[in-house]
């Protein structure tokens, strides 16, 4: 396979699972902002921008803080490079340079994704943002239904590595952020949280009833987090996104009969996850091990890049 | 005359290159009155270098580089012995017929107002001391900048601008001819010029005249190519026989300084 | 001006005419298959179409045109005999392009022999100096030709334009006929049409025919300029076909005179490169410099011999339409025979006496600039307005050798679904010619243009035309066959009645 070809797919993945992560975390959002009293929901969407690390892009753009232009930065604004409309372009025209290469219904979801955007102006209020949030989600997941029904072969493969890669990032940020702010720094972990903002973390990688599921004692932060960081049974836990990492690294090295540094490092990280138990990272600072974590994501990722010479 | 060339030409690329691809046009040919006895390209760094010609029958010699690469140093140097020849060019074997060489480029392009001034210079019938009044009368006109090098005017800017570098003045020259219904090109090379102590990059002019071939001519000089014209490569303009032609595939920006120091 | 009355290639001479003796079992076809049916079945092949992504770019449209070409469903045919005799001349015309490429970057003999001007080719800017004297494997310049035909009666055919550059326009052969062979069964079963889905087998074989001395298991790929190139279905459509790897000039690097191609397990030696880019973007240390599209390197490459590149660089030469009005002396040249496919008569502007009859002439001939192709850049006399006139007359007298003028062909019609029902509607034929090691191929098949609005003679996609498909039968007397069974199968019956009886 072409690099060009491979480097496509892999980006393809990568900006269509932002575009889902961000939608998702919007509509968490949203649905916050709503439920809390004032203060707290403007805090809710200062951490959304602090979780996609795009406050300072924010600060930048000039405009003044309102969860309705931080809604339309996140979603529509198409200048800022950070918003679903640009991911979604970037996936696009990713998909597009490769479309030969992917099922006609792969590609649909994708477009239909991008023509949600077409003409739309600025989302008004809080129900029009989460109409086109929820939109973006179902073209993500038909998307995701397309990828799993692709030939098994090296095109689905550079997508799902894509996707493995952008999702662990996702994950860590998501909970790093929100743990902090949740958290000031003389609290002792468990004391008094809010309720709420836990639950938007659930909502934002879709966990509320796997973590029914899996916990008996109720809304926890330790258990929260045990779930995101620990538990593979949940796509986006940070074990779950580094075993699919490796998986998928292992079908290709099996067809390109070339192991490499990419293929190390994630094995080395997937191993080291799997020993890794919330309640020690609790205890010894999740925020450097989370920190660690995406630093080390980012660093596979330039492996990969060498590793398939996507140059 | 003994020439002897030492010429380096310097890259520095603010971005590291992943590799670097060049097409040199800078080793010269023996003629009738020009021996190379040596001649030496070298460059500071591991490349893989091909001898080549291309479609015009110059001697080009591609030099791939791997990266990462912040800078290269092409060093050519060598030794050529020259005889004066009345700036007529014997010992060539060319390989198009004259006529071809009346096609325009876009740096050479027709330009009525060279047409007009080439007409009144060249009224004689004798097409030869024609064009050494062109020759003179362009050398008298377009006067040398001296702050830039290399050829990056086309012929009609440079006839507005009247400062212009030597390449430009060379194909100034080469529109002009043509616009005579002379077939004329472009030569690139060293020239021993002025108070110079040793050979620098050059460029220049050959025009065709029936029944006595290609001859030089060298508006800066006002001259024939005399012993003091090391010949390197020919084309239609200066483009088509630059020395060095680069492709870069990094998004970084180029610095050329060239330095020809006394051999 | 009014036009003479066209030959129809199926219905034969004119209105109300008998339909052509040998077409019968066509016309019956097409009088008995209801217009709505056909509508139906048309309509069902243009979504097909749609949905497959078969679409082109129109150049100058802003509004992200890209349109699908219509598609017609009633075919165009040829008989064995007229497609036999075609392709003798495609043959022998494509023989003399690449012996003419091969003479003009070497030798130079046929202008050393005064046969064309020197000055036509030497001075013309499709002729490449900065490849003279570099040779392609086996000397094979011209591989893949399109070569533009028009018919104006039975057996008069005339070459209209050569294309030895980057023709395109074969997927619709291959979809057309797909389409056809799902839409229109019975006319499958009733003709025995030549295949001609075979094309990307063989010009894969073709690409591996002509890769670099001493390579055994060539690595060929298809360059394409990208996705939002015009064609770029086709290039990648023509890529899948042949199981090759579509590539972009960033694909691929040289190194040490050899070009690569960068893939996942890193570099592959490639061989042959079947390139869909223009020359002047084709490598920019040679052509443009600002080329972003092309192999840095890549002549050098095919200079030291290392790589096939098809079409050879440098071939623009061969289809100049300036060129072109001296095919047939080319063809003398280098066959020692006529042409055997004659050229649209052409009057050069350049010559002062063409230009003068030509100016006298406007309103009945088209013009066409040397340099112009797609269709732009042309007047058609007949159906110009008066400033369209005018506007190409001062054109002319600015530039006279930009220009060719030829006579307004009465092009041959084919019926074609408009919106009252049939209609005869003007077509053009492109049929592809291959050159291989092994020789030069006709594929039996081609692109059919036609003309959609009533009267035109302009075909070109880009300026309203669509698309046919082209049978080439395999037998003489077509549908005579089924016919045949058919009238045996009643004589037993009728003989076992009389057995009975007696």
């Amino acid at each position: 396979m072409l690099s060009r070809t491979a480097s496509s797919l892999y980006w393809l993945g990568r900006y269509f699972e932002r575009a889902d992560f961000i939608a998702r975390l919007v509509e968490a959002t949203v649905r916050l902002d709503v439920l809390s009293p004032r203060p707290a929901g403007e805090a809710a969407w200062t951490s959304a921008l602090t979780v996609t690390e795009t406050d300072a892009a924010f600060a930048a753009e000039g405009t003044k803080f309102h969860r309705r232009e931080v809604a339309r930065f996140l979603t529509v604004d198409a200048g800022h490079p950070g918003s679903i409309v640009r991911c979604i372009g970037m996936a696009r025209s990713n998909a597009r340079a490769v479309r030969t290469a992917l099922t006609r219904e792969a590609w649909t979801a994708i477009n239909r994704a991008w023509l949600l955007f077409e003409g739309r102006p600025a989302a008004s209020d809080a129900g029009a943002v989460l109409g086109i949030v929820e939109a973006v989600q179902n073209e993500a997941r038909g998307f995701e239904g397309a990828v799993h029904r692709m030939l098994r072969n090296q095109t689905t493969w550079f997508v799902r590595l894509g996707q493995a890669v952008e999702r662990s990032d996702n994950t860590a940020r998501l909970l790093d952020v929100k743990y902090h702010l949740l958290l000031p720094e003389h609290e002792r972990v468990g004391g008094v949280v809010d309720r709420d903002q836990w639950t938007t973390i659930l909502q934002t990688v879709s966990a509320v009833t796997a973590y029914r599921w899996l916990y008996s004692d109720g809304l926890t932060p330790a258990n929260v987090i045990d779930l995101l960081i620990a538990r593979s049974e949940l796509p986006r836990s940070l074990v779950a996104s580094a075993q699919e990492t490796v998986d998928v690294l292992a079908l290709l090295a099996r067809r390109t009969g070339q192991h490499g540094e990419a293929d190390r490092m994630a094995r080395n990280r997937a191993n080291r996850m799997a020993k890794t138990r919330s309640g020690e990272v609790i205890a010894s600072g999740l925020h450097e091990f989370l920190r660690s974590f995406i630093d080390e994501n980012a660093l596979l990722h330039g492996a990969i890049g060498r590793q398939f010479k996507f140059g | 005359m003994r020439l002897l060339i030492e010429h380096r030409t310097t890259f520095r690329f603010p971005e590291p290159q992943p590799r670097l691809i060049q097409m040199l046009r800078v080793t010269p040919q023996n003629n009738h009155d020009q021996t190379v006895v040596a001649w030496r390209i070298d460059v500071d760094r591991d490349v893989r270098m091909r001898e080549d010609c291309d479609g015009w029958g110059n001697a080009v010699t591609m030099l791939y580089v791997d990266g990462p690469l912040d800078g290269i140093e092409i060093a050519v140097s060598g030794e050529v012995v020259t005889s004066e020849s009345g700036g007529v060019l014997h010992g060539v074997r060319e390989r198009f017929p004259p006529t071809l060489f009346l096609r325009d480029t876009t740096a050479t392009a027709r330009d009525p107002a060279i047409a007009l001034w080439a007409g009144e210079v060249a009224r004689g019938a004798d097409r030869l001391a024609d064009l050494h009044r062109l020759n003179a009368a362009l050398g008298e006109r377009i006067a040398i900048d001296p702050h830039r090098a290399g050829v990056e005017l086309a012929a009609g800017e440079a006839w507005q601008q009247e400062r212009a570098t030597a390449g430009e003045i060379a194909q100034l020259f080469v529109a002009a001819a043509r616009s005579l219904g002379t077939p004329a090109r472009y030569v690139s090379g060293y020239g021993l010029i002025g108070g110079e102590r040793a050979p620098q990059p050059h460029g220049w002019a050959e025009a065709h005249v029936d029944g006595i071939g290609w001859i030089g001519f060298d508006p800066v000089t006002r001259l024939s190519p005399q012993d003091r014209h090391v010949r390197v490569a020919v084309a239609l303009d200066a483009a088509g026989a630059a020395p060095i032609a680069g492709s870069r595939l990094g998004p970084a920006v180029e610095v050329l300084t060239i330095d020809a120091s006394a051999a | 001006m009014p036009m003479r009355q066209a030959f129809d290639e199926i219905m034969g001479a004119g209105e109300g005419g008998p339909p052509r003796a040998e077409l019968a079992a066509l016309s019956r076809w097409i009088e008995t298959t209801p217009a709505d049916e056909l509508r139906r079945r048309q309509q069902a092949a243009e979504a097909t179409f749609r949905q497959l992504g078969i679409t082109f770019a129109v150049y100058g449209e802003s509004d992200a045109a890209e349109r699908i070409i219509p598609f017609d469903i009633v075919p165009r045919v040829f008989l064995p005999g007229e497609w036999a005799r075609l392709s003798e001349g495609l043959v022998q015309r494509v023989e003399a392009i690449n012996a003419f490429l091969h003479d003009i970057y070497g030798e130079r003999r046929i202008l050393a022999e005064g046969v064309l001007p020197a000055d036509l080719v030497l001075g013309n800017p499709q002729f490449r100096p900065e490849i003279a004297g570099m040779r392609p494997p086996h000397d094979i310049w011209a591989h893949i030709c399109g070569i533009d035909l028009v018919r104006t009666g039975p057996d008069d055919f005339f070459v209209l334009e050569d294309n030895a550059r980057t023709p395109s326009g074969v997927s619709y052969m291959l979809e057309n006929r797909e389409a056809m062979l799902r839409l229109c069964p019975e006319l499958f079963r009733r003709f025995r049409v030549a295949a001609v889905d075979s094309y990307p087998d063989r010009l894969l074989e073709t690409m591996k025919s002509v890769a670099p001395h001493g390579v055994s298991q060539p690595v060929c790929v298809l360059l394409t300029p990208g996705h939002y190139n015009s064609a770029y279905y086709e290039h990648s459509f023509l890529a899948d076909s042949m199981g090759i790897e579509l590539v972009e000039g960033a694909d691929l690097v040289v190194d040490d005179d050899i070009v690569w191609m960068r893939t996942i397990a890193g570099r592959v030696k490639v061989d042959v490169i079947y390139r869909r880019i223009d020359d002047d973007f084709l490598d920019p240390l040679v052509f443009r410099p600002d080329s972003a599209l092309g192999v840095p390197g890549l002549i050098a490459a095919y200079a030291a011999g290392n790589v096939a590149i098809l079409n050879a660089p440098g071939n623009g030469i061969a289809d100049d339409k300036a060129i072109y009005s001296y095919m047939p002396e080319i063809v003398r040249f280098y066959s020692g025979g006529d042409a055997k496919l004659p050229n649209v008569e052409t009057w050069r502007c350049r010559e002062p006496q063409a230009l003068a009859y030509t100016l006298d002439h406007l309103d009945e001939l088209v013009v066409k600039l040397v340099d112009g192709s797609g269709g732009y850049g042309m007047l058609v006399g007949p159906t110009a307005s008066k400033a369209e006139i005018e506007a190409f007359r001062a054109a002319l007298i600015a530039e006279p050798h930009r220009y060719i003028a030829q006579p307004t062909l009465a092009l041959s019609t084919v019926p074609t679904m408009a919106d009252q029902g049939l209609a005869p509607r003007h077509v053009d034929f492109r049929p592809f010619v291959l050159s291989g090691r092994r020789g030069v191929q006709v594929v039996p098949g081609g692109l059919t243009r036609v003309a959609l609005k009533e009267g035109s003679l302009v075909v070109n996609s880009s300026q309203g035309g669509g698309t046919k498909d082209s049978f080439v039968l395999m037998d003489d007397q077509p549908g005579a066959a089924q016919q045949m069974r058919t009238d045996v199968m009643t004589q037993t019956l009728g003989a076992m009645t009389q057995e009975t009886r007696s």
